[in-house]
């Protein structure tokens, strides 16, 4: 290797009215070695100064190298400077130069590094229950629609297709409920005719299915025979040719008469049966679901291990087949035990994914409760110190598509539910998860930079 | 956190049962540290000694390596309203619980006139929301630089500073990111963000002002890489975004690589993806429609992501219809599912009342109790409040399930000595618990008026029903 000597490049440097620096050598391998057996400090600091003049304008050390490299190669000076260089035996001298080396190890490219996704599958799948019956198979539908079928958490496409999206179902009742101002007043023109109201929920809200709720059989209102209350489902049957699902009162006596009474007169529609619920006479509306090949709701209050109980019960004892059950664990709104309902329904997906026979069926979700939240009818807080409320024509819906929603995410299939903006969101939501959305923003970083 | 037993954390102790830390062994303490309720940095005698020997020292660092979690916590902002995010160890909160709620930041952006800008800001710092006996808050700003210019970039940071929260700086300029963190770097900014673009300067201004900074990449190979490239070189608060798109097949998108991140950090044990993520709901604004349209969306994107998974997010709309959703959401979301949510049962005075004011009882579950407090507190309302123990459940749910009895009532009764403190035997029962009326009276002796359904109603009812006619 040939030495190269400072002199030399001193010499060529004069034209550059750098200062002359005797006694110092610079090596092949960028070590200095200093002539005489004492290593004197004060001779090295010149070359210091210089090259950090250098390094005032060139930024780093490497940099100044880099340079004295261009520079010599440019006079026609074999490059005496390794590609790695070693200040080190310098640095006490010029503590300057100290951070310029620290500089050197931050990384010019990225380092390649390959995300490999976790992959999650789960042994069994949710059974798919089909809801409604066209005249193929003996019923008067337009359609059906299927829920279940998934082989992993909602919307998980990626770990396995999902072959049904949620579905929505309107409420429609046989009598004018209590009902926030909010979802009212969409309902006004119809609150007198339930096959009307139907029909409105179909044709102008886009509902999947209807809800008929036979509230006026409750012998607290206007406890209207069964026989009596199921004409409106024979009208609503007509006005509609949606699936149908149809509800009691909810009381507990009443609603296996009621039930009953409406599998017969709805015979091979294959409507479902709202509900059977462990404190009430579950076996009797069970056995009229099978009779007439309709589906049964099994509801329980936020409970696994009832819901699992009134599973097996409809299994074994009613002998329900699997393909005719669908669960509500039950729904509490935003703000008012969400949290349990999600979880509850979260954990009760989870189990039938992970082969638990008594909890694989699809999940429904009485979304409209959320309308009990105060928050979503309330006209301002009741609190002094909020901050105030705002309209409550948009909080409402908002309160009901964010319950279900969340809900959709621990698995729901089904969705009861009110507010004509809260269906059209919450559809919206579900298309675009399942991938039937076709449209995206060109730049979703726009925001960044955007002066509104 | 890699540890599942006390007893593996048991043998990293002192084993002296010293009880200094307010638990009687150190076992207990360990179950604790299982739990995540305390560090092992709150066992004083184990830090006293790592400060002496460099043994110790090696013994404790390894332990707070073992019960680190699972993805990387990281704070932004300083002292008492600085937010801490991520620090996750489960993928579905019954697994054991979410910790660190989705922090919430609002945008303001630096071409705003000074007036506006000031509005914006008060709006966020005065945000208040009664929920469960405290107040939801929304913690910080998110400052955009739209300018492109350095120097109003960085009055603007300062002024928004000045309020005293947390602050993401929203450039990806590192010319203006500069500008910004010389200005507040000592306030520990979030910035946001590196990009395949401006990454080498954005790791070198995370290294030099030690600040934590946002990785943006669509591509979950580059945004990995970029992970990566920024721990070795260093970096030790990161936060992940895997660029939320607002709409259709992007929002898909988005969806799929939040959860891949998270489940492959978690269940895949991929540390070098185990960070926090950021989501920016503000995207919504890009797309076509209406103010309560995007607003709408706004609200979706973020609940969707508070439900899976999002640590941070950056939002535009300060209107009710966006905010109290997302914040009861993110509230309802990161509740501790291991431990009921209750008060003290008891007696409560609500506004100085006297011997003639009427006597309410409710439940000591805290949405109840609170709800009803905060109705009479605020409704201006004199009485006494009876809270009876009913083991943190609601009205109803107690009433079903047998925990909110006459024969309970009868003793809370004689326990807060009610009896002595009023003239009269009246009280007021929930709506709810009308069922009960006439087993309370057999009980009691008191005479039992049924309330209305919902306690936001009692001043109306109130108004006609008090004092009792007879
Ligand atoms: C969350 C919930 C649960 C949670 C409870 C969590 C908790 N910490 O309380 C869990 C999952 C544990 C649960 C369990 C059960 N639940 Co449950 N649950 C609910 C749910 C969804 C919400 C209840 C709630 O929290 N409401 C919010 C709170 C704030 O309301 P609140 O306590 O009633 O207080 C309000 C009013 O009562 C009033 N108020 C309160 N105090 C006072 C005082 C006065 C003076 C006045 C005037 C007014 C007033 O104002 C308050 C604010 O509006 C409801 C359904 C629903 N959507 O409402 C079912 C519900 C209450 N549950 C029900 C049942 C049956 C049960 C179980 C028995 C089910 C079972 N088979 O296991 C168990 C019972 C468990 C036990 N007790 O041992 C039924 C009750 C039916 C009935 N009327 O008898 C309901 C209505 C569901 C249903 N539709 O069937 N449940
Ligand atoms: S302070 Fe430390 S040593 Fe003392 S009991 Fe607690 S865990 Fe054990």
């Amino acid at each position: 290797m040939k030495k190269f000597t400072l002199e030399e490049f001193l010499e060529l440097l004069k034209k550059y009215n750098v200062e002359e620096i005797e006694g110092v050598k610079i090596e092949g391998d960028l070590e200095i070695e200093l002539e005489g057996s004492s290593v004197d400090l004060s001779a090295i600091a010149p070359l210091y100064s210089m090259l950090s003049e250098f390094g005032n304008f060139l930024y780093h050390a490497n940099m100044a190298l880099g340079y004295l490299q261009r520079l010599s190669a440019a006079l026609g000076i074999p490059t005496p400077f390794a590609a790695q260089p070693q200040l080190a035996p310098a640095a006490p001298a010029a503590p300057e130069a100290a951070p310029a080396v620290e500089e050197l190890k931050l990384p010019t490219e990225l380092v390649k590094a390959k995300f490999e996704p976790y992959k999650e599958e789960y042994p069994s799948k949710i059974e798919e229950v089909v809801l409604g019956a066209t005249k193929a198979d003996g019923g008067s539908r337009d359609y059906t629609i299927t829920l279940g079928g998934e082989r992993s958490l909602a919307f998980y496409t990626f770990d396995a297709p999902q072959p049904h999206l949620p579905a929505i179902a309107i409420d429609v009742f046989d009598r004018k409920p209590m009902l926030a101002k909010a979802v009212r007043v969409h309902y006004e023109d119809v609150l007198d005719n339930p096959a009307e109201w139907a029909r409105k929920c179909v044709k102008k809200f886009g509902a999947d299915l209807v809800t008929l709720h036979l509230i006026s059989t409750d012998p607290l209102l206007d406890d209207t025979p069964a026989s009596e209350a199921v004409k409106v489902l024979e009208d609503v049957l007509q006005a509609v040719k949606c699936p149908i699902i149809v509800g009691g009162s909810g009381n507990k006596e009443k609603d296996p008469e009621v039930l009953e009474k409406a599998a017969e007169v709805a015979e091979g529609e294959r409507i479902m049966l709202a509900s059977a619920t462990l404190d009430m006479d579950w076996e009797r509306i069970a056995n009229a679901a099978k009779k007439y090949g309709h589906v049964v709701l099994s509801w329980t209050q936020m409970d696994i291990n009832n819901q699992k109980t009134l599973n097996r019960y409809l299994l074994k004892r009613v002998g329900m087949p699997r393909d005719s059950i669908v669960m509500d664990p039950t729904t509490a709104a935003l703000g008012y035990g969400l949290d349990y309902a999600f979880t509850n329904m979260e954990r009760i997906r989870i189990s039938g994914l992970k082969g638990d026979t008594d909890l694989n069926f699809p999940m429904s979700s009485g979304t409209t409760n959320a309308w009990g939240a105060r928050e979503a009818w309330m006209i301002d807080s009741p609190i002094e110190e909020d901050t105030p409320w705002g309209p409550r024509e948009l909080r409402g819906p908002i309160w009901e598509i964010i319950t279900g929603l969340t809900l959709s995410l621990a698995g729901v299939d089904l969705f009861m539910m009110m507010h004509p903006v809260a269906v059209a969101v919450l559809k919206e939501v579900f298309n675009t998860l399942g991938g039937n959305v076709k449209e995206s923003v060109a730049d979703p970083g726009e925001w960044i930079f955007m002066e509104v | 956190m890699k540890v599942k037993s006390p007893l593996e954390v048991y043998n990293y102790l002192p084993r002296t049962n010293c009880g200094e830390c307010g638990f009687d062994t150190c076992m207990s303490f360990a179950a604790h540290i299982i739990d995540r309720s305390v560090t092992p940095l709150d066992c004083k005698p184990l830090v006293e000694e790592a400060k002496k020997d460099p043994k110790a020292k090696k013994k404790l660092e390894e332990l707070l390596e073992l019960t680190a979690p699972e993805i990387a916590e990281v704070v932004i902002g300083v002292g008492d309203n600085a937010v801490k995010i991520g620090g996750e160890e489960v993928l579905h909160r019954h697994e054991l619980t979410f910790f660190n709620p989705t922090g919430f930041f609002y945008d303001v952006w630096d071409t705003m006139d000074d007036k506006a800008l000031e509005e914006r800001c008060e709006r966020v710092v005065s945000y208040k929301k009664f929920y469960v006996g405290n107040f939801l808050t929304l913690d910080g700003f998110a400052v955009r630089c739209t300018s492109g210019d350095p120097k109003r970039y960085r009055e603007v940071v300062k002024k928004v500073a000045s309020y005293g929260k947390p602050m993401i700086l929203v450039a990806l300029d590192p010319e203006c990111m500069k500008a910004a963190l010389e200005e507040v770097a000592d306030q520990r900014p979030l910035m946001y963000a590196a990009t395949e673009g401006n990454w080498k300067e954005f790791l070198k201004m995370a290294l030099e002002y030690k600040v934590p900074v946002t990785l943006r990449a669509k591509d979950l190979d580059v945004l990995k890489s970029m992970a990566v490239t920024f721990k070795q070189a260093g970096v030790k608060d990161i936060v992940l975004d895997p660029v939320t798109e607002p709409l259709g097949e992007g929002l898909k998108g988005t969806f799929e690589r939040v959860i891949q991140l998270r489940r492959t950090a978690i269940a895949g044990q991929d540390k070098d993806v185990a960070y926090p993520i950021m989501i920016t709901p503000i995207a919504a604004w890009l797309i076509e429609g209406d103010e309560v349209t995007k607003s709408y969306w706004e609200a979706v994107i973020a609940s969707m992501f508070i439900v899976k998974y999002g640590d941070v997010m950056i939002f535009r709309s300060l209107d009710q219809h966006v905010v109290m959703p997302t914040i009861t959401l993110r509230f309802n979301i990161y509740t501790d599912p291991r431990t009921p949510v209750q008060v003290e049962p008891g007696l409560r005075a609500i506004n100085d009342p006297g011997p003639d004011d009427p006597v309410f009882i409710t439940t000591n579950f805290a949405l109840t109790y609170y709800t009803v407090e905060s109705d009479l507190t605020s409704g201006g309302i004199k009485g006494w409040l009876l809270v009876l123990n009913t083991e943190g459940l609601g009205v109803e749910v107690s009433v079903a399930g047998g925990q909110f009895t006459a024969s309970k009532v009868k003793e809370l009764i004689e326990e807060t000595k009610i009896e002595e403190k009023v003239n009269h035997r009246y009280l007021v029962i929930p709506g709810l618990a009308a069922r009960l009326q006439g087993a309370i009276e057999d009980e009691t002796g008191w005479k039992v008026l049924v309330g209305p359904m919902d306690s936001g109603r009692i001043k109306g009812w109130l108004e006609k029903n008090w004092p009792p006619k007879e």
